[in-house]
């Protein structure tokens, strides 16, 4: 029998339910694999008990916390899909800012409802997760693999920092750009580092960063606390101020 | 008679449609954008100009290429950066990526089961096997061009002030050229299924907007034109174009000359249809697309006549790059403030963002229009409309057609509720 999945999302772009959608290569033989029942960028209806959901996106709303227990309580596993439904993402840029201010400055006299964005983790039980902003779809399929065979997925425990090395990609630091690549978690492939940009952090932190190292580079490169703090607030807010 | 249907499924986003009609009159209809708002405007302030395209991309994750690009494009008139030649063209093949990726998917994913009678593409893996893989193949190639122009088809990696901080490979743009030649097939077969479509009849005029300034079918444009004659600057968006709210969405709707008008591919190709690529000319007219056409079912049509012209346009694109060699180029940094404003055709219609910027490079205030809440007010005058002329479909049959016409349209609600106007205070 197939395993029931489905695929959910909340607030967010759902850059990491359509970077599932473009494994074009595999996605005809995964589908032999696991029954998709659910999945409302693509599909009507809706599909019962589920054996993995896998959830895009924050949770901001009332309505939204319903929605997710209610996934949750019919499924066997629940997934956060992408940096938004593990750590809040980019979604949670607002949490510096006067949420009431910001639904002023951006609708007027006409206010809506609107939450502070929280992870997944914060409303349910996760029991694991895929990051990234947008995920890696290999990623994907490798804690899918896991999932099916019964097996717990595993992230890597090493930092962006050794791919980046591994695929021998000038350090940003000796241009005097700032890098996360140093404390987030591995799992790209150094993807922006191969485009010519620096690691913004989208993966979040891994488990241990050492911090004492990495303070000593940003000195040795003239660097200040302030430049790093800037590059954190932009995907790894959360950990700053998040729930 | 009480239709609500609750996050509509096949679109981008969440979206409630709700009619009411009791005796034979429309007593309700509204589109409710029920996405939770993000606040990306306010949430730029103060950002360097090099973080600004990076966080814009993540409003949505099916036109990124169109917010990277714009946002880009935005901060250069901004800052007072000027792009080569080289990089223009890059733009634009990446432009075209992402038309033909998000076409394809909206043809084969979202619309495909609403004319066949099915709920998804994935029940036809068994019985339109080929189908399926055709549409698999085509929608590969277009990521294919984003990944090697952009670095990754979702949130590009690659573009940047200036330029891009890594090039294709001419090997790369090479292969992409000649799978291009070998897609032709898959897309003449594409053509043909389309054309045993039953696109239900329905007319109702409206005014249809997009740019214009450039040679050919519009993609970046200097200046917005419409069929109610409007024809002003892109910097000038604000004299004509005023975004308003309704009490039941969280995205802005707007208006320009009259209550509601349209962006996208029908309205591209109603104001620039000439400028098509041969092939998608053959195709439009194959299919029966009339330049004077004011069906909006027919924005199916018209999205796969630019899936064509986008397809024969990339192999162009691509020979005049490999013509003149492609170098590695060095990129500015700006050390003034400024304001500037840009427009592109996204996937869905106009999209345009405009920044303020300080002395040292960061954002002052940051304003965005997005195709789909350009679009949400024309989406309800047509429902408005096409549901007194069906009130003797059965339920479940009105509902279905009321959804396909939202779904001509593509909307994008992610985009559409994060972006609206902000003054700072």
């Amino acid at each position: 029998m197939k395993r029931r999945i489905g695929f959910f999302d909340f607030t967010g772009c759902e850059g990491c339910q359509l970077t599932v959608l473009n494994l074009e290569d595999t996605l005809l033989d995964l589908l032999d694999l696991v029954e998709i029942v659910e999945f409302r960028e693509v599909m009507s209806g809706s599909g019962g008990e589920l054996d993995i959901a896998f959830v895009e996106g924050s949770i901001c709303r009332p309505d939204e916390v319903e929605r997710l227990q209610a996934i949750r309580a019919r499924s066997k596993t629940l997934v956060a899909l992408g940096a938004c439904a593990d750590t809040a993402g980019v979604n949670a840029l607002s949490h510096f800012r006067d949420l009431q201010q910001l639904q002023r400055d951006v609708y007027g006299d006409h206010p809506t409802p609107a939450g502070r964005p929280r992870p997944l983790s914060a409303v349910v039980q996760v029991d694991c997760r895929v990051p990234g902003c947008p995920i890696d779809g290999q990623e994907f399929l490798s804690v899918l693999k896991a999932l099916l065979m019964g097996k717990p997925p595993e992230l890597p425990a090493y930092a962006v920092c050794v791919e980046c090395k591994l695929a021998e990609l000038p350090c940003t630091f000796d241009q005097g750009i700032v890098c996360l690549g140093p404390v987030t978690r591995a799992g790209c492939g150094a993807i922006c580092l191969l485009g010519g940009d620096r690691c913004r952090g989208c993966r979040g932190m891994i488990d241990n960063p050492r911090a004492q190292p990495y303070d000593r580079i940003l000195v040795e490169h003239g660097l200040s606390e302030a430049d790093i703090l800037r590059e954190f607030r932009t995907f790894n807010m959360s950990g700053e101020k998040g729930q | 008679m009480k239709i609500a249907v609750q996050h509509l499924a096949r679109i981008e986003g969440h979206a409630h449609l709700v009619v009411d009609t009791a005796a034979g009159e429309l007593l309700e209809c509204r589109l409710e954008i029920v996405e939770s708002p993000r606040f990306f405007e306010p949430l730029l302030q103060g950002r360097h100009y090099s973080d600004v395209a990076p966080i814009i991309a993540r409003i949505c994750g099916v036109c990124s290429n169109s917010h990277t690009l714009v946002s880009l494009a935005a901060s250069e008139a901004a800052l007072g950066v000027r792009i080569s030649t080289q990089t223009r063209r890059l733009r634009k093949l990446l432009a075209f990526g992402e038309i033909l990726q998000s076409h394809l998917l909206q043809l084969y994913f979202m619309a495909v089961p609403d004319y066949l009678g099915v709920p998804s593409i994935f029940p036809l893996i068994q019985r339109q096997r080929e189908l399926v893989s055709r549409a698999l193949r085509l929608k590969k190639l277009a990521n294919d061009i984003c990944w090697a122009v952009g670095g990754r088809p979702v949130h590009p990696v690659t573009p940047c002030l200036g330029g891009f901080s890594a090039l294709p490979a001419a090997a790369a743009l090479q292969d992409l050229r000649r799978q291009l030649v070998a897609a032709l097939p898959d897309l003449e077969q594409t053509v043909e299924l389309f054309a045993g479509f039953e696109i239900p009849a329905f007319e109702r005029p409206t005014e249809y907007l997009c740019l214009s300034g450039e040679p050919g079918y519009p993609v970046f444009g200097e200046a917005i034109i419409s069929s109610d004659g409007i024809c002003v600057r892109v910097d000038e968006y604000l004299e004509v174009i005023e975004e308003y709210c309704v009490p039941h969405s969280t995205a802005k709707f707007a208006r320009a000359s009259r209550d509601s008008y349209m962006v996208g591919p029908l309205a591209r190709f109603r104001n620039a249809g000439k400028s098509l690529s041969p092939m998608a000319r053959k195709v439009a007219s194959a299919l029966g697309l009339a330049a004077n056409t004011s069906n909006p079912y027919l924005g199916l049509i018209a999205r796969l006549v630019e899936v064509v012209h986008c397809a024969e346009e990339s192999i162009h694109l691509i020979d005049d790059i490999l013509l003149d060699g492609l170098r590695s180029e060095p990129l500015p940094t700006p050390n003034k403030g400024g304001y500037g404003v840009a427009a592109i055709e996204a996937p869905r219609g106009t999209l345009f963002h405009a920044y303020r910027y300080d002395a040292n490079g960061c954002i002052l205030n940051a304003d965005c229009i997005i195709p789909t809440a350009q679009n949400l007010a024309n989406i309800e005058a047509d429902l408005r409309q096409l549901v007194p002329t069906r009130m003797h479909l059965e339920q479940d049959a009105l509902t279905r057609e009321l959804e396909t016409l939202v779904r001509a349209y593509d909307p994008c609600i992610s985009c559409s509720t994060h972006l609206l106007k902000v003054d700072f205070v």
